[in-house]
């Protein structure tokens, strides 16, 4: 709401300071409205921000509790007389001072430590209370690249079978719901009705209660742990058929009439026409299907039965017990699981809500 | 050649019959105008000689061939629709050659016909650009293009200047009669507008409520209207029409009486008349003499007097309280309030019976 | 060409290949069928879809609930009437899962009966106040529109592992705890705090679509209202309660029956999160049919199609309730 009052209170002046909405009112609401919105900023970006972070960090540095916000990695130094690099510590001895020395080992709460600049010299034992580790802010990179390593080639199996199932099965769906929305927008039959009415009706069948039967069709159809056993079943999407229809209502008979005069096939009206002038109704289908097939998850866990089929939602969930402790591992995964579809997000993130709004306004 | 023969042509939608029975003959190269008040069934002619509608009954004939069971884009004919049903995504010479590409002709035809189209509507500066870029006269030369590139034996314009502003639609008239002119070819032009009618057509039908009322030229309509509807609508500003009774006269007379007004005697010979019979007379507003020698007139007061400059229009209130419309060369020197007698000129009055028809008397 | 030719030309693009492959066989078909059938042409691959997947699969359910075993196609399937109904109502006492001879089943209905309600208010809730709070002239409000909706394009997977790794024991959350001097919690471990939980997870992962189409309901409603209401001298909370609120009705009807539908069939997240645990004090509805019919071995199609039939009846039973709700309220 716009004020156009001239501002009289008090607060006027605090109000041309801060200058919220330009007009100088800056009320309790718009504190309200501004807190709220941050918090809902941190809420929502903080957890998977924590996750990427997260990911970059070596399991020595996961393991640490209270845990650090920014992945540190221990610096080492190469010492003469050792074979591997020594871990740095920085060291209060009793006179108070400081000194940097290179940690040989550790036994219970002491630690054995050599300085660096004498390495030859008898070994010093420091209570480990006083010996703080030196750091620096690493991104452990390697977290990904052992990923690669451990699972071998299945990682982009995995990769690959997301990407097929959501392509395919999103080119199918443009192509079968836009037929159907075609057939029930620009035409009148008889048994248009009812056509329309039973595919709206299975937005009330929950998908749990053909969750069974589905299984036995995808069986019977010998799909089970076939990729197409998953694309299938959720084809037919209403929602689809239910925008496009709304979409393809808009555009003017005439045009099809005209099309009709210009000697033009049924199917080519449909595909040069209608199919181009729809484009907004179906990038947000497109968008609703890449959405869900790509974060797929029961549909598969039920047909999806051998390892070299699953899609990475399946993996992702499968190596949460397999990578048990290792964390670097697990997180790196999970980055990598997220990251197509929040890159998506962010250079499509007006397509999709105001395709969602639309839907709603049924 | 391209006449175009309806014979008993019946439509209906569902249970309403908006077409009970049309027979038509149309010549070659006669520029034929439907017109009529909304809802009188011209447009859906128009569409069953397309062949984007079905006719319920009869047969539609081009060349002498019957063309009831060929499709709308294989009769020969080419339409400009009311609202040029360009298509929006493409450019104008897509627009143009797209019914060509769909009979799969070569593309050098395409090229010349889209050329040549261009060159006669003026329109070649806009072959590449979009519907959306063009003014309204531009689409609606696009939209007649279109029809020319296909080559038809016969145009079928529907209301196509009813969206363009008042000085646009004087030009276009003029643009559409050249055409005409210059390719020769049938055409037939659907209107409510009776000044397009009057000013375009080589034959005007006038329809109302799916019957044809008259066919003729539209000096015969404007001159011997055959019933009170043709002649109210042709004309403007509209015919006066009153009622009253009738009386044949021995003199070679007819009397005409309205009530609450003094008779006049009309000069003809009242043979198909019955006498005492109900009958309306028809004076047009140019028709008028005001004060006529000789006194016979009927009493009016006017009261609204419109200067337009070159003519003058008097509203005038009849002694029964009757309204009608005087037509004054040049600057009237009546106004408001002021009486006058005014009188049919010699020959230049209708009379219709009881049943709305013309009646000769002359 | 702006970027949306270039989007549209590309999709066209991919797609063209199989659509030369169809255009003889669509023209032939309608030279074959004529116009007036050729929308029965296009509609047939869809009817087929939603016939087969859709349609069919409910009676075959249905047959399922009536029939045992763990044979999974129909013909070998035995007819037991009504027993696996009574199998799931068996109970000495319907408010003690533990004297039930289905406990699990009684279990996660009573965690669904608690979890739903709890789950749908909270959501709406929020997704109101974020699309009021959105719906005022603020500054970078598409931004902010996209803050609520990112959790909606996470996987469940990826949410339930990410609040897995901030609740954990060695979590962030834990950690954060004990720099402000507080005692951590192993919040997945107990069954209160885990409940808790799974319900805030599923709210934050979900509310910014519900919050899109709030926002879509209030930005229907016309500005002058709102001006005019300013000229009545009404403060903020009577706009709201008298003049928001009730023009928001039709879609916050909409929102709840899709809240609530949505808010039963809630499975993967929870599933990854805890795996229904501690215990089964995170079991909903779901998670039990899809156990039962294919976890557990043997696997009992019979007793998960019965209890995903009621399942499904009471869904369908309460958007009736709704609809009829709503219209009575329209008049």
């Amino acid at each position: 709401m716009s004020d156009t009052a001239l501002p009289k209170s008090p607060a006027s002046v605090r109000g041309i300071l801060l200058g919220r909405r330009g007009r100088g009112r800056f009320d309790l609401t718009d504190m309200l409205t501004y807190g709220f919105l941050i918090l809902g900023l941190l809420v929502m970006f903080t957890p998977v921000a924590w996750v990427v972070v997260s990911s970059f960090k070596t399991q020595a540095n996961l393991q640490e509790f209270p845990p650090t916000v920014l992945p540190y990695a221990s610096e080492t130094a190469v010492i003469d007389g050792f074979d591997a690099p020594l871990p740095l510590f920085d060291v209060t001895q009793q006179d108070g001072r400081k000194v940097r020395l290179a940690q040989v080992r550790r036994v219970g709460l002491n630690a054995q430590m050599v300085d660096p600049a004498d390495p030859g010299a008898k070994r010093i034992v420091v209570p480990v209370v006083n010996a703080v580790p030196v750091r620096q802010v690493r991104l452990a990179v390697e977290n990904y690249a052992n990923l690669v390593a451990e699972t071998g080639a299945d990682l982009w199996r995995y990769v690959y079978n997301s990407f097929f199932i959501t392509v395919v099965a999103t080119i199918i769906t443009l192509i079968m719901n836009s037929m159907a929305a075609f057939a029930l927008s620009k035409y009148r039959f008889a048994g248009s009705n009812v056509a329309l009415v039973s595919i709206l009706s299975t937005l009330m069948i929950p998908a749990t209660v053909v969750l069974v039967p589905t299984y036995l069709i995808v069986a019977q159809l010998g799909l089970v742990g076939n990729l197409w056993g998953v694309i299938l079943p959720t084809v037919a999407t209403p929602t689809g058929v239910f925008l496009l229809r709304q979409y393809m209502l808009t555009i003017p008979d005439e045009l099809i009439e005209a099309a009709r005069m210009d000697h033009a096939s049924e199917w080519r009206i449909f595909w040069r026409i209608v199919l181009p002038l729809s484009s907004p109704a179906l990038a947000v289908v497109a968008i609703f299907s890449i959405m869900s097939r790509w974060n797929d998850f029961l549909l598969p866990l039920i047909v999806l039965n051998r390892r070299e089929v699953y899609t990475l939602q399946l993996a992702l969930n499968s190596f949460q017990s397999e990578f048990e402790v290792r964390y670097d591992l697990l997180l790196a995964m999970t980055t990598l699981t997220a990251l197509p579809l929040a890159c998506a997000f962010i250079f499509l993130q007006r397509y999709i809500t105001t395709g969602i709004a639309s839907t709603g306004i049924k | 050649m391209a006449n175009l023969s309806l014979r008993n042509i019946t439509k209906s939608f569902g249970a309403v019959q908006v077409i009970p029975d049309i027979n038509l003959e149309i010549e070659d190269g006669e520029f034929v105008v439907f017109v009529g008040p909304s809802g009188c069934g011209k447009s859906t002619l128009l569409r069953l000689i397309a062949g984007l509608e079905d006719a319920s009954g009869g047969d539609i004939r081009i060349d002498g061939e019957s063309v009831m069971q060929v499709p709308a884009a294989d009769r020969g004919v080419a339409m400009v629709f009311q609202s040029y049903a360009l298509y929006p995504h493409m450019t104008v010479r897509q627009n143009l050659s797209f019914g060509l590409e769909n009979i799969h002709m070569p593309k050098e035809e395409i090229n010349r016909r889209v050329e040549d189209a261009g060159k006669l509507l003026q329109i070649e500066t806009l072959l590449e650009r979009r519907p959306r870029q063009l003014s309204g006269g531009q689409r609606q030369r696009v939209a007649i293009g279109r029809a020319i590139t296909r080559d038809p034996k016969i145009f079928l314009f529907d209301e196509p200047l009813s969206n363009l502003d008042a000085e646009l639609r004087v030009f276009m008239r003029v643009e559409i009669t050249k055409l005409h002119e210059r390719l020769g070819n049938t055409m037939i032009y659907v209107t409510h507008d009776q000044i397009e009618a009057m000013t375009m057509a080589d034959k005007i039908v006038v329809l109302r409520k799916g019957v044809i009322e008259q066919v003729g030229a539209p000096l015969e309509l404007y001159n011997r209207p055959l019933n009170t509807f043709v002649a109210g609508f042709i004309g403007s500003p509209r015919m006066n029409l009153i009622e009253g009774v009738v009386e044949t006269e021995a003199n070679g007379t007819v009397r005409f009486t309205a009530s609450g007004l003094p008779p006049l005697s009309l000069p003809g010979s009242g043979a198909s008349l019955k006498a005492g019979g109900k009958a309306t007379l028809g004076i047009r507003p140019e028709d008028f003499v005001l004060n006529p020698d000789g006194g016979q007139g009927w009493p009016a007061t006017i009261s609204v007097a419109e200067q337009h400059g070159a003519n003058s229009f008097l509203h005038c209130t009849l002694a029964n309280g009757e309204a009608i419309l005087v037509h004054e060369q040049g600057q009237s020197k009546v106004g408001r309030g002021d009486t006058l007698i005014v009188g049919p000129r010699s020959g230049q009055w209708h009379l219709f019976d009881a049943d709305g028809l013309r009646v000769e008397v002359q | 060409m702006s970027r949306r030719d270039q989007l549209a030309s590309l999709a066209g693009g991919v797609i063209s290949l199989p659509a030369r492959i169809i255009e003889p066989v669509m023209t032939g078909l309608q030279k074959l069928l004529g116009i007036k059938r050729m929308p029965w042409v296009f509609l047939f691959p869809n009817m087929l879809a939603v016939i087969l997947f859709s349609l069919l699969p409910v009676f075959i359910n249905i047959h399922y609930s009536f029939t045992g075993s763990d044979r999974l196609y129909p013909q070998d399937r035995p007819f037991v009437g009504g027993a696996n109904y009574e199998t799931l109502f068996d109970c000495g006492n319907y408010l003690d899962p533990a004297t039930c001879s289905r406990d699990l089943f009684w279990r996660a209905l009573g965690n669904s009966l608690v979890f739903v309600p709890i789950q749908v208010i909270a959501m709406i809730s929020v997704a109101l106040l974020a699309a009021l709070c959105l719906n005022r002239e603020i500054r970078g409000r598409g931004f902010f529109r996209g803050v609520f909706f990112f959790p909606v394009m996470l996987s469940p997977v990826v949410v339930a592992l990410t609040w897995q790794w901030i609740l954990q024991r060695n979590g962030a959350l834990n950690g954060l705890m004990t720099w402000v001097g507080l005692t951590p919690v192993n919040w997945l471990v107990f069954p209160n705090t885990a409940f808790f939980w799974s319900v805030f997870i599923t709210v934050w992962a979900h509310m910014g679509f519900y919050t899109i189409i709030l926002l879509a309901g209030l930005q229907a409603i016309p500005k002058d209202v709102y001006e005019a209401a300013k000229m009545d001298s009404a403060n903020n909370w009577r706009v709201f309660s008298r003049i928001t609120l009730p023009m928001l009705k039709p879609m916050l009807l909409v929102v709840f029956v899709l809240c609530v539908i949505r808010s039963v069939q809630t499975f993967d997240e929870l599933y990854v999160l805890t795996g229904g645990g501690p215990g089964s004090a995170t079991m909903l509805m779901v998670q039990y049919i899809y156990e039962i019919g294919f976890a557990v071995q043997p696997r009992n199609f019979g007793l998960a199609a019965a209890a995903s039939l009621l399942l499904g009846i009471v869904l369908l039973i309460f958007t009736g309730v709704q609809l009829r709700l709503s219209r009575s309220a329209q008049q």
